[in-house]
């Protein structure tokens, strides 16, 4: 089961949290702060599953992003370290869909691309995470399957 | 249909940016939110974005509770609020706000207040009860957009008492032409069945339909409460075994949708998902295993593709493949996939190879063999993880022949490890395995000693508690038991003379204990020596009250001769005039008891055994006191809560000052007598009850070492013959002794470059043997089929002859039914026929056969007694065909009717039918339960066909929803041969749920042979447990106010007669034992109780065509249950 999924960048600043099971706002600060701490003094090489507590964290850094999964110690860890990627994979369809049919100067593009990075994972991470109710498989098995994938945008959007 | 979607996709920037104006270009420039994410993204310190944040949500504060905001800004407004919170900071104003919107907008901003709703809001929110008026209006809307909405957010969340309000709705939509609809259906009541389960028993027939879904998005989300409903109840679900395989089958075939793979691989989570539901049915279930055999095979050959994802079902496999019934090929491919894990260079193989192998080692500890140079390696991985993850495995193969070594590692970790969650449970974990296997005493000191100054204070409290346990109840041996404590004063002495003030105050408790107990066996040491040291550790400054009562309590045991008595006096000096209220009352009690050398032997003997003391605790001995106190014009005692109500009465201004908050822990308080400090705990384990141990494991029960130990809970039982493998089984070097080990042991943990020398090399093999040596011996035990025990030290006295395990043979349940074989070719024959392009089609005619064809199977797998089985019976009914009916597999000789040997008082009074529980070799277990008008009683027959009687017999029944206990003064002890033996146990409930189950575990042994004991379960409906409760209107009434808990459902009523209302009522009363109380018009009330004495109102009233029922009880649960039972014995009707 998944707990929580974050985003988080390298400075250590939440920039996009989603809870699954109900956590007072107080407490998500320290929470963040503590899950932020174990996954970024990870090196590279090290492996990308971590335990907090009684439940483990799976992370996957994305250059200067990082997205943390929080799951129940009986979770398969690959599979959701696969899933990560699968969402990302999803965005990154998405959004190069999005770009090339706008009409952005090329010379400002870049920063654009940044800027609409940031507010469309964020919008696009609350449309999946509409979703993303109870479980996570059917969801992004909804993603791969493109037919379901234009639904999605065709409601939620 | 695709034209429109391209068309909106093309529009989306312009919808996305919530910006006033159209245009893409301009998106991200001109919108609120974009200035906002912007200026957060731009931000470097958290300080910064916190004032940035304020800013932003006073700025959304006042906008929307202002009247000229329209819902098109509203709707831009939720969205930067749940940004706002998203990053951590409360808008909990915006939240009726996003009601609001949900109920007011249209189409868009419906949407986002709708999304608003399910992320700011849970489930236990208040606010929620407002929005449920708009999603039933949204579910009758004609627009499948809004149907969507509102079945997407009560999938998220819904109040539970609401559920019934718009179960019938979401019903419906299970069958509407739209997949996305139905997926969602299936969602909304997936969810329901998990705040509410009994709401939604009534149609699991339907989730079988939607697991034949023709949609593939159906079916996968029909999964999600399969594998909730397969964890709580396996049996129930063998039926479709073959239907899961069949989706597997066609998955892993690459039948589904191109769109379904990722990296080229057929739906990966859905194949995991599936991997887990087999792996739940086939567990301890060797007919059901079976099926499976081929997909499992197939999936591991698909999965060759070297990418994480198939590891990932690699590793499921694996999992499912060692929980279900063994097959020895399939074992040994399980076993290569886990070498590949472990040797793989990937890290997140490797820890995911080690996980398996933590699984696997419980069912098969000589897998760990074969890879012990790698487990050694990971020991000495620079990353912690790993190295945790190895400990475990450490953990699971430990026996008395490499506790030594495996111990030393953990401490090893331990003593560099930060984090306090891994401590504790290490921590724990080092306490069991000393505890179990300890060679010998100076070890198992010297490494409690560690636990307690590495765990300090963190550690979990049952840690001291059981190890000052098994000092002060000692062993089997005296002279083991006073060398035991002898060095354990010895190493406290030194301790203490040594520095104290770093130890933690736990362990100082521990310290002081022991020395106030037993430095006495010490002789050549003084009192006035410890009485001494004890005082240093009183004066130091962190040592908390806590500890310094256990001080003082352990100086008042040790306070003899007039060395000793001098230290007490100054102690008692400086503490008698403490601030603390309790230490002033120890140190009082110190110098009295000092200075009385008499009365002290007779408070605090030594030495005495174990037996616990007499509590009295009515405080008889007092009577005389009160008596005359009473006399004396006192006035009479009120307990607390008498106290509290007559306080809350007068409503007057509490004037007392508040109580001061003494420092007085139980811990303090119980160590007030000179046995030991879990005394209480004790006396009721004597009581044969070991319940309270159980924490520890088996440390009560006999230790067989040398016996393959079945570790898991949820492990396979069944030895496994395998044979063949034993060749591969070698131990790389001989045998060491344990101080080799030891040596070799830290010198390689000392060599700090990791590339391998020979040399080193060599020490890791030598690591190895010493690590792994228990595990060869145990498989060639194992192959002999002989125990050998090695001694095992700390053998706790037994206590109850029952709790050996090792020996007897587990037969696996024998209650395992087989699935009908007309409804297995019934699936078969309708998924494989169809096999060619879709998951599962079930073609218009077929549909309802198979949804028949499982509606027949369903339920008949286990031994289920609906409330319509209990008959009626006077004596001259009994020799009916019911027994003979009732039992499937007749046994040549078996008793033809068992109903004649009820006792005869029951003889009269309504019994259920006489079901066999499992039979063994010459014995039949059955049983049935007699409804008494004040009890439930459970007859449980044995019947013995064989010529020799079986004795020592044992019958331990548990269950989580009831309360056992036997009617019998003395229980069965023996069954004689050809004879019935018959006991009885009363049933009350616990906690109540729709059917309860007891699990029992019957033992027994013949006068030639070993003990054997076998499992059963036996199920029976609640309302067996209800009685009618007579009572008057007006009582009724007063009780209705008092009752917490309750449920409205609306139900289907009896339409044939006049009086459908009476005519309802009357079924129930009939088939459930109600009491009905009035009716009044279109108004009935019912009343019923259940045993013992928990009450049920229910409140009837009949309402367009419907029957809406409200029922209320003290007791949780119970109307939920209620009118899961009402509702079938109307359906049955």
């Amino acid at each position: 089961m998944i707990k929580f999924v974050l985003m988080v960048n390298r400075q250590g600043q939440t920039r996009l949290s989603r809870y699954f099971s109900p956590v007072e706002l107080s407490r998500r600060n320290q929470l963040e702060a503590d899950v932020t701490r174990c996954c970024l003094s990870r090196k590279r090489d090290q492996c990308s599953f971590v335990e907090y507590k009684d439940f483990k964290l799976v992370y996957r850094q994305y250059a200067a992003l990082y997205i943390v999964v929080g799951v129940t110690d009986n979770e398969n860890e690959l599979s959701v370290y696969e899933l990560v990627h699968n969402f990302v994979e999803v965005l990154d369809k998405y959004f190069s869909r999005v770009v090339s049919s706008g009409s952005v100067s090329k010379s400002s593009r870049h920063r654009h691309l940044k800027l609409l990075f940031m507010v469309f994972s964020f919008l696009y991470f609350l449309f999946l995470f509409f979703f993303f109710n109870v479980y996570f498989f059917n969801i992004l098995h909804l993603l791969n399957y493109s037919k379901m994938f234009w639904y999605l945008i065709f409601f939620f959007v | 249909m695709s034209d429109v979607v391209e068309k909106t996709l093309t529009a989306l920037p312009s919808l996305l940016s919530l910006d006033s104006q159209p245009g893409a270009t301009k998106l991200s420039s001109t919108s609120k939110l974009g200035n906002l994410i912007r200026g957060i993204t731009e931000l470097t310190s958290k300080h910064e974005e916190e004032k940035l944040i304020q800013r932003e949500l006073v700025s959304i504060k006042e906008q929307v509770s202002s009247p000229n905001t329209s819902m098109r800004q509203m709707k831009e407004l939720m969205v930067r609020a749940i940004y706002c919170e998203m990053l951590g900071y409360e808008a909990s104003f915006s939240y009726i706000h996003a009601i609001k919107l949900a109920q007011q907008g249209t189409a868009l901003e419906k949407r986002v207040g709708y999304l608003a709703v399910s992320l700011f809001l849970n489930e236990s929110h208040e606010l929620l009860l407002l929005l449920v008026n708009t999603v039933l209006k949204d579910l009758q809307s004609t627009n499948l957009v809004e149907v969507c909405m509102a079945l997407t957010v009560v999938s998220q969340m819904f109040p539970k008492d609401m559920i019934p309000a718009i179960l019938p709705l979401v019903e419906e939509k299970l069958n509407h032409p739209k997949e996305i609809i139905r997926r969602k259906a299936v969602l909304a009541l997936y969810k329901f069945y998990l705040i509410a389960p009994n709401q939604v028993q009534h149609i699991h027939n339907k989730f079988r339909k939607a697991l034949c879904d023709k949609d593939p998005g159906v079916m996968t989300a029909s999964l999600h409460i399969y594998l909730q409903m397969i964890q709580e109840n396996p049996e129930g679900y063998k039926d479709l075994t073959a239907s899961f395989v069949t989706i597997l089958k066609q998955v892993v075939g690459g039948k589904l949708p191109m769109d379904f793979n990722y990296h080229s691989v057929p739906a990966p989570w859905l194949q995991i998902q599936l991997l887990r539901i087999l792996s739940l049915l086939g567990k301890n279930d060797q007919g059901t295993s079976e099926i499976m055999y081929e997909v499992l095979d197939e999936s591991l050959r698909r999965a060759e593709m070297n990418h994480n994802i198939t590891y990932a079902i690699l590793y499921e496999c694996v999992k499912c493949i060692y929980t279900i019934h063994p097959k020895s090929d399939l074992l040994e491919k399980a076993a290569k996939c886990i070498g590949n894990f472990v040797l793989s260079p990937k890290i997140n193989l490797k820890y995911l190879g080690l996980k398996a192998l933590t699984y696997v080692v419980q069912q098969d500890p000589k897998l760990a063999l074969q890879h012990q140079m790698t487990i050694i390696e990971c020991l000495d991985h620079p990353d912690l993880i790993i190295k945790r993850e190895t400990l475990e495995l450490l953990f699971r193969i430990t026996n008395a022949q490499n506790v030594t070594v495996i111990v030393e590692k953990m401490l090893e970790f331990l003593r560099f490890n930060k984090d306090d969650f891994t401590t504790i449970d290490l921590v724990g974990k080092v306490a069991e395995l000393a505890e179990k296997y300890a060679p010998d005493n100076e070890w198992f000191i010297e490494t409690m000693n560690t636990v307690f100054s590495v765990g300090g204070d963190m550690m979990q409290p049952d840690i001291p508690n059981s190890f000052l346990k098994l000092l002060s109840e000692g062993f089997d041996s005296v002279e083991e038991d006073r060398k035991l404590r002898l060095f354990a004063v010895d190493s406290y002495v030194s301790l203490l003379q040594g520095e104290p003030g770093k130890l933690p105050q736990r362990f100082l408790q521990v310290i002081s204990w022991v020395l106030g107990e037993y430095s006495y066996l010490k002789e050549e040491l003084e009192a006035a020596t410890v009485m001494r040291l004890l005082a240093k550790l009183l004066d130091m400054k962190n040592t908390s009250s806590e500890t310094k009562t256990w001080i003082f309590m352990a100086m008042t045991k040790l306070c003899e001769g007039a060395a000793a008595v001098t230290v007490a006096q100054e102690v008692c000096e400086a503490y008698s005039s403490s601030l603390d209220t309790v230490l002033r009352q120890r140190a009082q009690e110190l110098q009295h008891l000092s200075q009385d050398p008499e009365l002290r032997a007779r408070v605090l003997p030594r030495d005495t055994s174990l037996e616990p003391l007499e509590v009295d605790s009515s405080l008889s001995f007092l009577d005389g006191f009160v008596s005359e106190a009473l006399a004396a014009g006192a006035a009479p005692y009120k307990p607390p809560h008498q106290r509290q109500e007559e306080l809350a009465q007068a409503k007057a201004l509490s004037l007392e000052p508040y109580g001061l908050s003494l420092p007085i822990s139980m811990s303090s308080c119980s160590i007030a007598d000179r046995q030991s400090p879990t005394l209480l705990s004790i006396s009721s384990g004597l009581s044969g009850d070991s319940t309270d141990l159980s924490h520890k494991g088996g440390s009560t029960t006999l230790k067989l070492d040398g016996v393959k130990r079945v570790w898991g809970r949820e492990g396979y039982l069944v030895q496994k013959e395998l044979v063949e493998e034993s060749a591969n089984v070698e131990v790389p070097s001989p045998l060491r002794s344990p101080s080799q080990q030891e040596d070799t042991d830290s010198s390689h943990s000392q060599t700090p470059t990791p590339i391998p020398t020979p040399e080193h090399e060599q020490e890791k093999q030598q690591l190895a043997s010493s690590l792994f040596v228990g595990l060869a011996s145990q498989s060639s035990v194992c192959l002999m089929g002989k125990s050998e025990p090695t001694p095992q030290r700390f053998k706790r006295k037994a206590k109850s002859p029952s709790s050996s395990s090792g020996a007897s043979d587990q037969m696996s349940n024998s209650l395992s039914s087989t699935p009908s074989t007309v409804d297995n070719l019934l699936c078969n024959n309708l998924l494989d026929s169809n096999i060619t392009s879709q998951l599962v089609v079930s073609s218009p005619e077929q549909a309802p056969q198979l949804s028949q064809g499982l509606t027949a199977a369903n339920g008949t797998c286990d031994v289920e007694l609906s409330d319509s089985d209990v008959k009626r019976s006077s004596p001259s009914v009994v020799e009916d065909n019911s027994v003979v009916a009732a039992d499937p597999a007749p046994h040549e000789d078996g008793p033809k009717d068992l109903s004649s040997h009820l006792p005869a008082e029951l003889a009269g009074l309504s019994h259920s039918d006489i079901t066999p529980l499992c039979s063994n070799q010459s014995l039949d277990i059955s049983a049935c339960h007699v409804q008494k008008d004040d009890s439930l009683l459970l007859v449980v027959f044995i019947y013995n066909s064989s010529e020799s009687d079986a004795q020592q017999i044992l019958l331990d029944l548990d269950s989580d929803e009831l309360e056992v206990s036997c009617v019998c003064d003395s229980p069965v002890q023996e069954a004689r041969s050809y004879s019935v033996a018959v006991c009885q146990y009363s049933l009350t409930v616990k906690r109540p749920s729709v059917n309860v189950e007891l699990v029992g575990t019957f033992s027994y042994q013949f006068p030639v042979g070993t003990p054997q004991s076998v499992q059963f379960s036996y199920k029976l409906p609640l309302t067996s447990f209800i009685r009618p409760l007579t009572l008057s209107t007006e009582e009724y009434g007063m009780m209705w106010l008092d009752f917490s808990h309750d449920t409205k459902q609306n139900l289907t009523p009896i339409s044939d007669g006049q009086e459908p209302l009476a005519a309802t009522l009357n079924v129930l009363k009939k088939k459930l034992q109600l009491h009905v109380v009035e009716i009044i018009g279109i108004e009935g009330i019912v009343a019923c109780r259940l045993l013992q004495n928990q009450p049920c109102l229910m409140h009837c009233r009949l309402h367009a065509g419907s029957l809406s029922m409200w029922l209320r009880s003290p007791v949780p649960d119970l109307p939920d249950c209620l009118v899961y039972h009402c509702q079938r014995a109307l359906q049955e009707h």
